[in-house]
């Protein structure tokens, strides 16, 4: 029991991991209908940024308190993710308007390389460290109920409660701000949202700028535990399925769709994966998520926008 | 001023429906293989060979099979690594077990069964489009990365699933030079490039494309969308599981499941994109360009002085820009500059 609880709990705090990133691509897709392949590239530059500035700008200033630099690192780091957010908007969605969205998917496609090379370029490709104090050691809990208690990383639940934060924060940023509703305006018709004088243009780098955020926390946090490097980008492709599952349009969602894949993840890595030969971490996400597309293609909490072929 | 049809009549619908109606193309082609079947193989560097030639073809095969799927039935697959590793995969089973087994069977063989996988995987096609369907394409990568790499019967019991093909021989002739894999390989590429051709310009690629370019449209005259797909998902993976045999036998002679990840299959999507998206010409164009960047990019880098680290990078960083610029400035890839270029060669020097 103790360990079937502490499978559950890793489950669930990779679940939370994962849906950060998931939450990045739902946001990109309510406001624009862009499938955001390059999310995963997003959080590996985010971070990379990051790591870098943390230890560039304290040196480069002379800062010795490591509160003050890490705070610095991260506005540099958000000042870079809305240069990137511009841009993107600027040099590619803008000139595929009313395009397909295949086409759209593989632009992103596009940027993510673009990304990863560059990020690489300019801040190097070594492993790099993220420390913002997050408490590493272990912890335990029902130590009454179970000999030995249920084993928990600090780390990853300061992670989950952020996650639980910033879903917070961002349904609230939708429901009750001017720019949400502007938001979620143009999610659900960009010409008529146009119409009564939404601007576009504006709105894409907004939403992109905080999907460009939601890829720092991301990335702070998975960087943190992982360290900085290119198998980050690829996190995001376990996000997929996630956003599959929870629904394209739906934040809650994405956070529900990360809890059941990292607990299925989890579970049935020891449960079943054992029998058949292991590692069925890497596709069982994904099969999951076919099995639900067949059945029900929306995902649990998505609008019924899917055309049925 | 060459490249003219001034008083090429056609007198037959045969005449006129050929694959190269233009007298000049049919000479261009015929020289050009000619080169590539006699010239090549008499002057190239064995280097050239081993290098870009060989993966060229190879390749462009793989890409040719994408972009049936892709480009003329508008279905996005990010799985062909997938199906690439199950030809491979298979035709070395068929290989390794049945004593005797013709090595031109074994790779038709590899190819048939990457069929079936990818009927199978293409059967959610049927309900769902566009991004989902990417979705359960990767499902597709995934699932074989892990099955090549953790189920023991498929590699003969080989530790991490890496499998060694040795003494290639057809029709009692060895396949071990160069320049004999070059020619084996070329073979395959026309055999299966005239047949591609052949089949998007009948009934069956006009049904892929007709659904491609609007499904509904399509199903309400008379074309049913099951069976348009799932050739569509045939044909295109016969042709891939084939290029991923070759590639495992005739390139690599032992492979291992990471020679068919994830980045294989977007290297070949990049392809079709570049290339041009639903040409034939465009899969060889595309084929042509992505294995020849990164070693120029190399050359470049050892002339001017960074190092490959950098360079690959780089690599990263154009193939992105360049997948942006092609899709929006040119959809259709190299293949529509190639054919604008002829048009304009058609008027020279006199447009008007």
């Amino acid at each position: 029991m103790g360990f079937f609880l502490e499978t559950l709990f890793g489950g669930l705090m990779a679940g939370m991991l994962y849906s950060l990133i998931a939450l990045g691509f739902v946001l990109i897709f309510k406001a624009s209908g862009v499938f955001n392949f390059a999310q995963g590239a997003m959080v590996l530059f985010a971070a990379l940024a990051m790591a870098r500035f943390a230890e560039w700008i304290p040196k480069g200033l002379g800062i010795e308190s490591k509160i003050v630099g890490n705070l610095l690192a991260f506005a540099a780091a958000m000042l870079v993710m809305i240069a990137v957010a511009w841009l993107v908007e600027k040099l590619v969605l803008g000139k595929l308007v009313n395009q397909e969205g295949i086409t759209l998917l593989m632009a992103t496609l596009g940027i993510a390389y673009f990304l990863d090379g560059f990020g690489q370029t300019i801040f190097g490709s070594d492993i790099y460290k993220i420390d913002v104090g997050l408490p590493k050691d272990p912890m335990f809990l029902f130590e009454s109920v179970f000999p030995g208690g249920v084993l928990i990383g600090k780390e990853d639940l300061y992670a989950a409660v952020i996650a639980a934060a910033l879903v917070a924060a961002l349904s609230l940023f939708f429901q009750k701000t001017a720019t949400g509703r502007a938001l979620r305006a143009v999610a659900d018709d960009h010409q008529a949202a146009q119409s009564i004088g939404i601007p576009l243009n504006r709105i894409w780098v907004i939403v992109w700028s905080v999907a460009g955020f939601v890829a720092l926390v991301a990335g702070i946090i998975w960087g943190s535990k992982l360290g900085v490097q290119f198998s980050l980008s690829l996190v995001a492709l376990k996000a997929l399925p996630v956003v599959i599952l929870g629904g394209l349009t739906s934040v809650p969602g994405a956070i529900i769709g990360g809890l059941i894949i990292g607990v299925g993840e989890k579970l049935s890595e020891v449960y079943i994966g054992s029998k058949i030969g292991g590692g069925i971490e890497i596709w069982f996400a994904y099969v999951l998520a076919l099995l639900f597309l067949l059945v029900r293609p929306q995902g649990l909490f998505g609008e019924k926008i899917i055309d049925r072929v | 001023m060459l490249y003219r049809e001034n008083g090429q009549f056609k007198t037959s619908y045969r005449a006129d429906q050929q694959v190269f109606p233009i007298a000049q193309d049919r000479i261009a082609i015929g020289l050009l293989l000619a080169f590539a079947i006699v010239v090549v193989p008499a002057v190239a560097p064995e280097y050239l060979f081993r290098a870009i030639l060989i993966p060229f073809l190879i390749l462009s095969l793989a890409a040719l099979g994408l972009n049936i799927l892709v480009g003329y039935c508008g279905q996005i697959s990010l799985g062909t690594g997938a199906f690439m590793a199950v030809g491979a995969y298979a035709a070395y089973n068929f290989q390794a077990r049945i004593e005797g087994m013709p090595l031109l069977a074994s790779l038709l063989l590899g190819g048939v069964c990457a069929t079936a996988v990818g009927v199978l995987f293409g059967i959610p096609s049927l309900r769902i489009k566009g991004l989902y369907l990417a979705v359960a394409t990767l499902a597709a990568q995934f699932f074989t990365d892990w099955a090549f790499l953790r189920i023991k019967w498929f590699t003969n019991d080989s530790a991490s699933g890496s499998v060694t093909v040795a003494g290639l021989k057809v029709l009692g002739q060895p396949i071990e030079t160069p320049v004999q894999k070059y020619l084996f390989c070329l073979g395959f590429l026309i055999v299966f490039a005239a047949l591609a051709k052949n089949l998007v310009r009948g009934h069956i690629g006009r049904e892929w494309m007709a659904i491609r370019d609007m499904d509904v449209a399509a199903a309400v005259i008379g074309i049913r969308p099951v069976y348009a797909k799932l050739t569509a998902f045939a044909v295109s993976s016969f042709i891939v599981g084939v290029a991923g045999a070759l590639w495992g036998f005739v390139h690599l002679g032992s492979w291992e499941p990471a020679a068919f990840s994830i980045d294989r299959s977007f290297q070949l999507l990049f392809m079709v994109i570049i290339g041009g998206l639903g040409s034939i010409m465009g899969s060889f164009f595309g084929a042509a360009f992505i294995v020849m960047l990164p070693i120029a990019l190399d050359l470049l880098g050892v002339t001017v002085g960074f190092d490959t680290a950098l360079a690959s990078h780089l690599t990263f960083m154009i193939f992105g820009a360049l997948i942006v610029f092609f899709l929006i400035v040119e959809p259709h890839g190299l293949a529509r500059l190639w054919s604008i270029g002829k048009e304009k060669l058609r008027l020279w020097p006199f447009p008007h």
